[in-house]
């Protein structure tokens, strides 16, 4: 019956504002900062580091970046991973950005470290700018067992299929409204008023968010990603402002659940579950940030990502005309076309081999997952998109190991009932102009796709 | 060949005869066994290949690996009889096994 005292002594631990977080704490939250302002803490400038407009097979091998954004927004990144891929799938850059980093390319090499957490570490961040220990926000995704798994457990059950089973109607019954209150015939933006809206929604259930501010959500987890002048914050002050409402907003939401019955939201399970319920502020807000980000880029990028795919491939999109019943086997195909997140960073603890390359303890080693997801080696036809593939669970979008995607069921549960509410409704959600990419090597997204809809005959 | 049982949550029974040589989730799986995913296709690194032994045959089955161990740890509906079945091979003593699959796999 514990939960029917106060616990005074923690809610008074975070009543203490302003939150003792200093700017380069907000810059490196992830490790996912802007990559030219770590350093100077001043707005981004034009980058030497930039590959566009490059030829991956005109320059030495060992000059190919894959970390600077400027090749992902201009979605020229596929030859470069092609070329590491086939002439160095485990390939050393000495200078960069985010400093000297090994790329692991190929599919199975990537298994290997996304399940080797005793040789590779999450630790101290899994994101490719190297966070400064004092200054990062911890959360279980970068932490290694055993602390891992006991943070790990205490939230996993919000996204477990016995709970989405609950949650289904909600979501379709979300999905209906939004989609029968799109405009028929008439260019918009799908990003905003489908991806966005639906999954900022789903964010605000999981959390028991109050629905009237749940685009703050959006916000700030756009604003915990971003790189300054990306179009989400203009520079870190900015960010640092958003984080602070944040985590402010948080802390309150805590001070709330903690004094009453424990509820099936996420917040009430941090606030009452016994790993997490003395943790301090810091992991707190960490592990807040990770689900709140966790849940909205990924699938939201996916749900844009789906439809760019079928009109790409305008005979996949006759199949699924003709076949509903694909729809399962498609969202998996989906995810692994998209690979929303590109990749995942992990940091050597000990002197290793992989692929017959020595790396040493204590460099980074980075997964991309972009890549293996389009080895040939390992998927039949990997450059081909396919939405009545075999085998189509077997991508590395949501990671192996360990710190697989927690939230896997919940995303492939959203991406499957919009599917099926859009084949009820419209012939084609048809692309009408050219998607805008987000800036980033690490979310890999859109801004922004213009649509218009086919409605049924 | 080795016969072995896949009982569902709802109690749906589906008998598979398989060679030796291959693992559980395999014998499932190629027979369009539902329920259970594999989604790493048999590497130890999903936990979606999650089933439940039949008591008296959970010493056959033999033991579980650190790595089996680990993924097993994290799934919210672990047993004391639960296994991975990829990390099970099929041999001959286990000709009659019966294993039932979770209501989900996570």
């Amino acid at each position: 019956m514990a939960w029917l005292l106060p616990r005074l002594s923690f809610s008074s631990r975070f009543l203490s504002l302003p939150i003792k977080l200093n700017r380069r704490q907000i810059n490196v939250l992830w490790g996912n900062g802007s990559m030219s302002d770590i350093a100077s803490g001043e707005e981004p400038k034009p980058s030497k580091w930039s590959m566009v407009g490059k030829d991956p097979y005109a320059m030495p091998i060992d000059k190919i970046d894959l970390s600077h954004p400027g090749i992902w927004r201009a979605n020229e990144f596929l030859p470069f991973m092609e070329r590491l891929r086939s002439e160095a799938p485990v390939h050393y850059c000495a200078e960069s950005a985010v400093g000297p980093y090994w790329s692991v390319m190929k599919y199975k090499d990537i298994m290997e470290v996304d399940t080797s957490p005793h040789i590779y570490s999450s630790e101290p961040t899994i994101g490719i700018v190297d966070s400064f220990e004092e200054f990062t926000l911890p959360a279980f995704i970068s932490m290694d067992p055993p602390k891992h798994d006991e943070q790990r457990r205490v939230v996993q059950d919000v996204v477990a299929p016995a709970n989405l089973k609950n949650l289904e109607g909600l979501i379709r019954q979300r999905v209906c409204t939004i989609l029968d209150g799109l405009p028929v015939d008439e260019e918009f933006d799908w990003v905003e008023h489908v991806s966005i809206e639906l999954t900022t929604q789903m964010l605000a259930t999981l959390f028991d968010f109050p629905f009237k501010d749940r685009s703050k959500l959006t916000f700030w987890s756009d604003a915990a990603t971003a790189i300054p002048g990306g179009g989400v914050v203009s520079n870190q002050a900015e960010r640092w402002e958003a984080l602070q409402e944040c985590f402010a907003y948080f802390i309150r939401l805590w001070n709330e659940r903690v004094n009453e019955k424990p509820g099936n939201d996420l917040i009430s399970m941090l606030a009452h579950g016994e790993a997490t319920r003395d943790m301090p502020q810091e992991e707190y807000l960490g592990n807040i940030i990770l689900l709140i980000v966790g849940g909205n880029d990924t699938t939201r990028n996916s749900i844009t990502g789906g439809v760019l795919a079928l009109n790409e491939n305008p005979a996949e999109y006759d199949k699924l005309r003709a076949e509903p019943s694909l729809i399962r086997n498609m969202v998996s195909e989906i995810i692994r076309w998209q690979t929303p997140l590109a990749h995942m960073r992990r940091t050597a603890l000990v002197d290793t081999e992989l692929a017959g390359k020595q790396i040493k303890a204590g460099e980074k080693v980075v997964m991309w997952y972009a890549s293996g997801n389009r080895d040939e080696e390992s998927i039949e036809r990997a450059n081909e998109f396919l939405i009545d593939r075999a085998n189509a669970r077997q991508h590395l979008s949501f990671g192996f190991g360990l710190h697989r995607c927690m939230g896997n069921r919940l995303a492939e549960m959203q991406l499957s009932i919009v599917w099926e509410e859009i084949m009820k409704r419209f012939h084609k959600v048809e692309v009408v102009g050219e998607p805008e990419r987000v800036y980033s090597s690490f979310v890999k997204g859109y801004m922004s796709l213009p649509v218009k809809l086919q409605p049924l005959e | 060949m080795v016969n072995i049982l896949f009982i569902e949550h709802d109690g749906s029974e589906h008998s598979v005869e398989v060679s030796t040589g291959g693992s559980v989730m395999q014998a499932a799986v190629t027979n369009g066994v539902p329920g259970i995913d594999a989604d790493c296709g048999g590497s130890c690194s999903c936990a979606t290949c999650h089933v439940y032994i039949k008591e008296q045959w959970l010493a056959k089955v033999g033991e579980l690996s650190p790595t089996e161990e680990a993924m097993l740890s994290l799934s919210t509906d672990r047993k004391d009889n639960s296994r991975l079945s990829c990390q099970i091979q099929v041999t001959e003593d286990l000709d009659g096994l019966v294993v039932t699959t979770p209501e989900f796999q996570f």
